[in-house]
C-alpha cells in the first residue's frame, strides 16, 4: 500500500454537513478531512447516504448545513460562478458511466475538452484517444456507449471524467456490476492514476476487497444514527476501532461481540 | 393396469388428516403438496383449533408426505401463527428438516416496524383536492420551465450558451425532412375530406366551385397549422421527453451538470429552436398538400377546369390568411417543444417514470395546442385579420 508521504495537507474538509430529502435527514453532523492524494472511501450499508454524501461533494444536491471546503474554500457558499470554476477540478464516474448515449466514446471524451479548451480539432481527437487508451479502450473511439460492456462504460466514463485533468475524481460504486478480474483491474487503475497524477481521490463503495486494497483514509455511515461513526486508515479501523458496527462490516459480519 | 396407475395418483394427491390424540391435535400430510397441485383446504384444522377444550399441542406426522415445497410452507406457517394466536404449542419434530428450517428463516427476521403500507382508501374530497394541488403544481413547473428556457435562449443568442452544432442539425432534419411523409398522408386526407364535405353541401347552392375558397382557406389558417403540430406533438414532442427522460434516468443529465454544463443550454434550447424553425415550414407544406387533396376531389366532383379552380384557390388566399397560419404554427412548434422537454427533465428514475412522462408529453401538447388555438383564432377575428 502506497501512503502519500510528507504531502498531508487537507484537500477537502467535510464541515458540520447535514443532508436531507425535505424533512426527512440522511445523515448529520459529518465532519472529516481528506487529504490531498488521499484515497479516500466513503463506506456504510446500503441506504445509509453513501451516494448522497457524494452528490453534494460534487455540487449536485445542496446541503441543509454545512459545507464541504475545497482547499480551505468553501464550495456551497460560494457564489455560483465561482461553483462552476470549482467542478471543472472535479471528474466524476457515475455508477453506471452515464456516458451520453447519442454520442461516440471519443464524442464523450471530447464534449468537456471543447466547451472549456480553445484546442484544434486534430489536438482534440489525439487527447481523447491518449484518454481512452489509460484505461484500455485505445481503437473504441467510434463506438457507442450501447455498443460495449458494463466494464467498459465505467472506464470510458473515467476517461470522460479524467478529460479535464481534474484534482479530484469521484466514484460511485466503482465496481459494481463488475466480475472481479474487471474489479481488480479498476482498482490498479485508479492506484496507478492516484500516483502517476497525484489526484485526490473519493470513492463511494462497499466491496471490502477494494476497500482495503486501495483505501488509505475513509468515512464510515450510520443509518440507524444518521451520522458518521469513524473516519481513518479502513485497515485501522477494522483493527482497532472502538465501535464495534465498524469494525462488523470491516469484518464481513465476523467481528467478535465481545469489547 | 390401469386400476394401478389410479391408485399411485391417488396416493399422490395432498391430503390433510387431522385427528385428536391424548389431548392434542395430530395433522397427518400425505400425497404431494405442490403449489401447482389442488391443496386440501384447512378450514376443518382452524375449528378444531378453536374448538374447547383446546388441543394442548400440535403435532406432525409426515411418514407419508411425498415431494413438497412452498404450497406446504405457507400452510404451516400460516398453522404456526394461528397456534401462536391460541397459545397453542406448536411440535414441528414430525416436520421435514427442510420445512422447519424454512419456517425458522421466515420467522427469522421481525418484520420492519411501520414498513408494511396501509392500503387506506382517502376520501372523494381528498382526492379531488389532491388532484387539484397537483395539477396546481404541474402549472407552476410548466410556467417555471418557460422562464428557464427564455432564460437560456437569451444565453444562446448571446452566444454564452454550451451546445454542439451537430445537434442542432441533427434535431433540425428529425423534425423536419423525417416527418414530411406522415404529414403529407395526412394532410393529402384531411384537405380531401374537406373537400368532399364542402362539395356536398355547396353543390345544392350551385356553388360548387367554392370548395377551392373552403379547402384552401381552411387549410392554411386552421387545419394545417393544427394537424402538424398535433403530428408533431405525437411525434416529436413524445421523442424529446422520452430521450431527455432516459437521460435523466441514466444520470446523463447529472453528468453534464457536474461538467457545468447547463442541460438547459445543452438539450433544450437546440430541439426547441429545431421544432420552432422546421414547423412554419411544415405547415406551409402542410397546406399546399392539403389544397392538392382538396383539388383532387374538388375537381373529380364539380364541373370546372383545373385554371378555374387554381384561380379560385389563388383568389381565396390572403396574405392575412397566411400569416394567422404561419404565426400559430411558430406558437404551437414552441408549445409541443416546451411540454416534450419540460415533461423529460421532470421525469422520475425509473422506466415507468419515461413512459409516464412521455404520455403526459403528448396530452398536454395537445391540449395546450387546442386551447392557444381557440384564444389565437379568436384574437385573430377580433382583429379583422
Amino acid at each position: 500500500m502506497v501512503t502519500p508521504t510528507g504531502n498531508a495537507q487537507a484537500h477537502i474538509e467535510v464541515r458540520d454537513l447535514t443532508m436531507s430529502y425535505g424533512d426527512f435527514v440522511i445523515q448529520k453532523n459529518l465532519n472529516f478531512t481528506v487529504r490531498r492524494g488521499d484515497i479516500f472511501i466513503i463506506m456504510g450499508g446500503s441506504g445509509c447516504g453513501k451516494s448522497t454524501l457524494l452528490k453534494v461533494m460534487i455540487g449536485l444536491k445542496s446541503p441543509s448545513a454545512g459545507d464541504v471546503c475545497y482547499a480551505g474554500e468553501p464550495f456551497w457558499a460560494a457564489a455560483i460562478a465561482r461553483q462552476e470554476e470549482m467542478k471543472r477540478g472535479f471528474g466524476t464516474l457515475f455508477q453506471a458511466g452515464a456516458l451520453w448515449s447519442g454520442m461516440t466514446l471519443a464524442e464523450n471524451v471530447a464534449l468537456p475538452l471543447t466547451q472549456y479548451t480553445r484546442l484544434p480539432a486534430a489536438e482534440i481527437r489525439d487527447l481523447c484517444a491518449y484518454k481512452l487508451a489509460l484505461v484500455g479502450l485505445a481503437g473504441f473511439e467510434d463506438f457507442y456507449p450501447s455498443e460495449i460492456s458494463g466494464g467498459m462504460k465505467k472506464r470510458a466514463g473515467l476517461a470522460r471524467a479524467m478529460a479535464m485533468d481534474p484534482d479530484i475524481l469521484f466514484f460511485d460504486e466503482p465496481s459494481a456490476g463488475l466480475d472481479p478480474i474487471s474489479a481488480k483491474l479498476l482498482d490498479d487503475l485508479i492506484l496507478e492514476l492516484r500516483d502517476s497524477l497525484g489526484t485526490t481521490v473519493v470513492i463511494v463503495t462497499h466491496e471490502l476487497a477494494s476497500i482495503f486494497s486501495i483505501g488509505n483514509n475513509s468515512v464510515f455511515l450510520d443509518p440507524i444514527t444518521k451520522t458518521q461513526l469513524a473516519t481513518g486508515d479502513p485497515k485501522e479501523l477494522r483493527d482497532q476501532s472502538p465501535n464495534f458496527e465498524v469494525r462488523n462490516f470491516l469484518m464481513r459480519g465476523t467481528a467478535a461481540a465481545v469489547e | 393396469m390401469a386400476t394401478q396407475e389410479n391408485a399411485i395418483e391417488a396416493t399422490q394427491d395432498p391430503t390433510l388428516r387431522v385427528e385428536r390424540v391424548d389431548d392434542g391435535l395430530c395433522l397427518a400430510f400425505a400425497g404431494e403438496w405442490l403449489v401447482q397441485g389442488l391443496l386440501p383446504s384447512t378450514e376443518e384444522l382452524r375449528r378444531n383449533l378453536a374448538e374447547t377444550p383446546k388441543p394442548v399441542a400440535i403435532r406432525f406426522d409426515t411418514s407419508k408426505l411425498g415431494r413438497w415445497d412452498s404450497g406446504l410452507v405457507t400452510r404451516l406457517i400460516d398453522l404456526y401463527r394461528d397456534a401462536q394466536a391460541h397459545s397453542i404449542p406448536f411440535d414441528d419434530a414430525g416436520l421435514p428438516e427442510g420445512a422447519r428450517r424454512l419456517i425458522a428463516l421466515a420467522f427469522a427476521v421481525k418484520p420492519r416496524e411501520g414498513a408494511a403500507r396501509k392500503q387506506l382508501r382517502t376520501p372523494f374530497v381528498q382526492r379531488v383536492g389532491e388532484s387539484a394541488q397537483d395539477a396546481w403544481r404541474s402549472s407552476v413547473a410548466f410556467v417555471t420551465f418557460l422562464g428557464e428556457a427564455a432564460l437560456s435562449m437569451r444565453r444562446f443568442a448571446t452566444g454564452r450558451a454550451k451546445y454542439l452544432k451537430s445537434d442542432v442539425l441533427q434535431h433540425v432534419e428529425e423534425a423536419g425532412a423525417n416527418a414530411l411523409p406522415i404529414v403529407s398522408l395526412i394532410s393529402v386526407l384531411i384537405g380531401m375530406i374537406f373537400a368532399f364535405v364542402g362539395v356536398t353541401q355547396l353543390r345544392a347552392f350551385g356553388a360548387g366551385i367554392y370548395t377551392a375558397n373552403l379547402v384552401a382557406v381552411a387549410m392554411i389558417r386552421e387545419m394545417a397549422p393544427i394537424m402538424t403540430a398535433i403530428i408533431m406533438a405525437g411525434r416529436t414532442g413524445a421523442a424529446y421527453a422520452a430521450e431527455i427522460g432516459t437521460m435523466k434516468v441514466n444520470e446523463e443529465i447529472d453528468a453534464l451538470t457536474t461538467l457545468g454544463i447547463n442541460p438547459m443550454d445543452f438539450l433544450v434550447t437546440p430541439r426547441m429552436l429545431a421544432l420552432v424553425l422546421m414547423i412554419p415550414a411544415l405547415t406551409m407544406y402542410a397546406s399546399l398538400m392539403g389544397i392538392i387533396g382538396g383539388g383532387i376531389v374538388g375537381l373529380s366532383m364539380i364541373d370546372a377546369s383545373l385554371v378555374q379552380y387554381v384561380q379560385q384557390t389563388i383568389s381565396a388566399v390572403t396574405l392575412g390568411s397566411l400569416f394567422t397560419g404561419l404565426l400559430m404554427s411558430v406558437v404551437f412548434g414552441a408549445l409541443v417543444a416546451l411540454a416534450g422537454c419540460q415533461q423529460g427533465m421532470a421525469c422520475g428514475t425509473s422506466a415507468m417514470a419515461v413512459g409516464q412522462a412521455t404520455t403526459h408529453a403528448v396530452v398536454m401538447g395537445i391540449v395546450l395546442i387546442v386551447v392557444s388555438a381557440s384564444l389565437m383564432t379568436i384574437m385573430f377575428i377580433n382583429l379583422g385579420i
